[in-house]
């Protein structure tokens, strides 16, 4: 392993003049199970890696009294995964965090840490897009709210600015006659990366028309990606299976897959129809069970 | 907890950062111990205080030979600084054995039902399963095979590990079904049908 020094700061301000002084050369970590590994891998080579985990009040997971989902940048995706709350109301991401390497890296792997790390396969990243998560960010000039699906500019890229750490996430409460699914699709059950990951979240009006629907695309483009011709084909409609495979063909348009180890392009986007009809089909069919008296 | 002030660093960096000391409890015992911030925990347990159970097999995070506890929870040491070990309990494999040396239940019945070839990945295995059954002591099979998802046997031999996690488990439950002196395969440690996955 590279040498590098270590930090470990007890207030946010210390932990952003850190990150400035030493510009490139400082790494945040948070989890640490994808930064070590760029490290030996000399992804990264910094000379000082800043650790968040003695930060007061990044460790909080709550639903607030809105019905909001709200937790900071140290909880890990073994918290979520084991929350009640988190499995019954937030059932993509819940999904997501459960097929997220092992039960050892769900210990130390952070949400927020898989977003920052901003890789196109990234598990949680599609089901936050397609529940409309929004991002804390903090900086030197203050904060400011960044959309889950405006975050990301390309593999390893992200808005986020110099010195600027996030905080916490936000994801809406459900709406009452609403899915949310997340479909991972690899070649083994688990310790797996997405070959393609598809979310969708759909809500249906009180005459059983979908009233809006987000759908997610993960490692079929630089970024994760919304579908938004399949989204907009759907809205309006009443869910079936006619109207599934019109929204699976858009977002087969729609993706921007590579070939590479793992898949070729044109297995990816035909993947992509597939877990796209899949998923909206799941999420119309939980939207419909909720309507039951 | 003391933790060590944050790093001067000058511009021109010094090839070795300064070494960190360290004050955690591991097996039960208070030690303390100098480490490099760069270092591992599994480095640090192998090298520093040598503590050669824990193996490293990838060291990326995906075999899980590594395995540990960390206030109860299981993680891979190879992917957690050893600086951040301050101020936790730690446990590793050589922890198992009771203070006389008596084995563990998992420790037993690895061994009664031939849970090991190469025996590389079994320090790992018989941490996570510790953590599996103290979380759920009574898994069904799926349950076995998700919680030990991380734990590569090289060698393929889950079956008898799967058999062993459960004959633990069957044990516990049913305070005198383990009878130690037994040799071979046991049928307790097969899982009740329906219960599993296959």
């Amino acid at each position: 392993m590279i040498r590098f020094d270590y930090a470990d700061p007890a207030t946010l301000a210390e932990a952003r003049a850190l990150l400035l002084a030493q510009g490139n050369a400082a790494s945040l970590m948070a989890g640490g199970t994808d930064l070590l590994v760029e490290i030996k891998e000399q992804v990264r080579v910094p000379r000082l890696v800043v650790d968040l985990k003695r930060i007061a009040g990044l460790d909080t997971l709550q639903v607030d009294a809105d019905g909001a989902l709200r937790f900071g940048a140290l909880v890990t995706a073994r918290r979520l995964e084991t929350d009640a709350r988190v499995r019954a109301r937030w059932p993509g991401l819940h999904q997501a965090v459960t097929e997220l390497g092992s039960i050892q890296v769900r210990h130390r792997a952070t949400v927020v840490g898989n977003i920052c790390r901003a890789s196109p396969s990234a598990d949680t990243l599609p089901p936050l897009i397609a529940d409309g998560a929004m991002l804390h960010v903090h900086g030197a000039g203050g904060d400011r709210p960044v959309a889950m699906e405006d975050f990301f500019t390309g593999p390893g890229r992200t808005v986020l600015r110099p010195g600027e750490i996030v905080l916490q996430l936000r994801v809406p409460p459900p709406a009452r006659r609403s899915g949310r699914v997340y479909i991972k699709h690899g070649r083994r059950k688990a310790m797996e990366l997405a070959t393609v990951g598809v979310a969708a979240a759909v809500t249906l009006d009180d005459g059983g028309r979908i009233a809006d629907a987000r759908i997610a695309l993960g490692a079929v483009a630089p970024t994760p990606i919304r579908a938004r011709r399949a989204e907009a084909a759907l809205v309006g409609e009443k869910p079936g299976d006619s109207l599934f495979a019109r929204a699976a063909e858009l977002a087969m348009e729609e993706s921007r897959p590579i070939g590479n180890v793992r898949a070729s392009a044109a297995y990816r986007r035909e993947m992509v129809g597939v877990l796209t009809r899949r998923a909206v089909q799941r999420a119309c069919g939980m939207a419909l069970a909720e309507e039951r008296p | 907890m003391t933790r060590a002030a944050l790093p001067a660093l000058a511009s021109s960096a010094p090839a070795a950062p300064a070494l960190r000391s360290v004050q955690c409890t591991i097996n039960g015992e208070p030690v303390a111990f100098g480490v490099a911030p760069f270092r591992t925990l599994l480095d640090a347990l192998r090298h520093e205080l040598g503590l050669t159970g824990t193996k490293k097999g990838c060291d990326v995070g995906d075999c899980g030979a590594c395995t540990v506890l960390v206030d109860g929870a299981p993680v891979n040491a190879c992917l957690m600084l050893a600086v951040e070990a301050g101020g936790r309990v730690i446990e590793t494999v050589e922890g198992l054995a009771g203070p006389s040396g008596e084995l563990h239940p998992l420790q037993r019945n690895f061994m009664r039902c031939g849970a090991a070839q190469c025996g590389f990945c079994t320090p790992g295995i018989l941490m996570m399963s510790k953590a599996l059954l103290a979380e759920n002591p009574s898994p069904t099979e799926a349950e076995i095979r998700f919680g030990l998802a991380g734990n590569i046997c090289r060698c393929t031999g889950y079956t008898k590990i799967v058999e062993a996690v459960a004959l633990t488990a069957a044990e516990a439950a049913g305070g005198a079904a383990g009878d130690t002196s037994a040799a071979g395969r046991p049928r307790a440690a097969r899982p009740a049908p329906g219960k599993g996955t296959r």
